[in-house]
């Protein structure tokens, strides 16, 4: 009995199917397309998912929009002007280089050119130690301390 | 006292600004790009007459209304006394955009709280609120004379919403030129 019911248990998981919808190419191009697609959108609805990975209503039926599109010849663009039509920028994860994205784009290096430019100010202000030079005296105190018998007897 | 302990203190500042302008930015307002262009088009079944088909270019010439809803939608229950208020005032046909619904469901929902709408056109599949933008219901727009876009509300209209910015906006458009 116990030997029939674990390799059962095995089925088990064939239950636990996820409910994502199955999309025929009938050319790879075609399936690369919607696959960079739909990581590039991104869902309205959860809005840190992109529609790859939402299964929300509307990103189920976004998919179905894209991959009609990408089914019926259209490109990447066009796709993608189409998305943005209705929603807006927002869509997608990969901004537009414009007027009011500018800041986005550029300022991880504005960020970056200030660090350097604290950094460098910051080193060059250090004093140039380390290769101070030893007075006469100083060296003659140093090597009786090396030899062993400082001046003073002990 | 040396101006560069006052450093920490300049970036803690520039931080908290960020996070306070952060902090009025709800993410969940998506702005629409149909505002100011012309409502996308459409020809839909009302719910309670199938053969009525109704199209944005019949509704040349007045302002109105669209308010998507759904029986599904929780927050509909919520905004629908509002709109139900706003129907009343009699300025403006209010018409509905009942988006992925059962036919029962939509007219039980109507006959339970109320049906403030002109009229409801079924989108059954969604395909219109795709056009419109919709992402998340409800949803309503005001549409001028000339079928352009001119406001869209995100979630639910309440009072303030309705005195504060639909009729001034409603007003407003109806003294504009058709």
């Amino acid at each position: 009995m116990r030997r029939l019911f674990l390799p059962l248990l095995l089925l088990v998981p064939l239950l636990a199917q996820g409910a994502i919808e199955v999309h025929q190419f009938d050319d790879p191009q075609k399936e690369k397309i919607y696959k960079e697609l739909i990581d590039e959108l991104r869902c309205l609805v959860c809005q840190n998912q992109n529609l790859a990975d939402s299964n929300a209503e509307l990103a189920q039926d976004l998919r179905q929009k894209t991959y009609e599109m990408v089914e019926a010849g259209k490109s990447k663009d066009e796709i993608v002007d189409w998305m943005v039509a209705r929603y807006g920028d927002f869509v997608l994860y990969r901004p537009p280089l414009q007027r009011n994205t500018l800041l986005l784009w550029i300022g991880p290096f504005l960020i970056f050119l200030v660090g350097v430019v604290v950094l460098v100010r910051f080193i060059r202000r250090r004093p140039a130690g380390g290769e101070e030079v030893l007075s006469e005296e100083e060296r003659r105190k140093a090597e009786a301390l090396l030899r062993g018998d400082g001046e003073d007897g002990t | 006292m040396k101006s560069r302990y006052l450093i920490p203190l300049a970036v803690f500042i520039v931080i908290v600004g960020f996070l306070a302008v952060g902090l009025k930015n709800d993410p969940k307002r998506v702005p629409s790009p149909l505002v100011g262009k012309p409502a996308p088009r459409f020809e839909l079944p009302t719910l309670y007459d199938p053969e009525e088909k109704i199209t944005p270019e019949k509704l040349r010439g007045k302002v109105w209304l669209l308010n998507v809803w759904a029986s599904w939608c929780v927050s509909c229950r919520a905004e629908h006394e509002v709109i139900k208020r706003l129907a009343r005032m009699n300025l403006v046909p209010v018409y509905g955009l009942n988006y992925k619904d059962e036919e029962a469901d939509a007219k039980a929902w109507l006959g339970q709280l109320g049906n403030p709408y002109e009229a409801s056109l079924v989108d059954r599949e969604g395909n219109v609120g795709i056009d419109w933008g919709v992402y998340g219901v409800p949803e309503t727009f005001v549409i001028d004379k000339k079928g352009i876009i001119r406001h869209k509300v995100i979630g639910p209209v309440n009072d303030e919403i309705l005195q504060e910015t639909l009729v001034p906006l409603i007003r407003k458009l109806i003294e504009e030129e058709g």
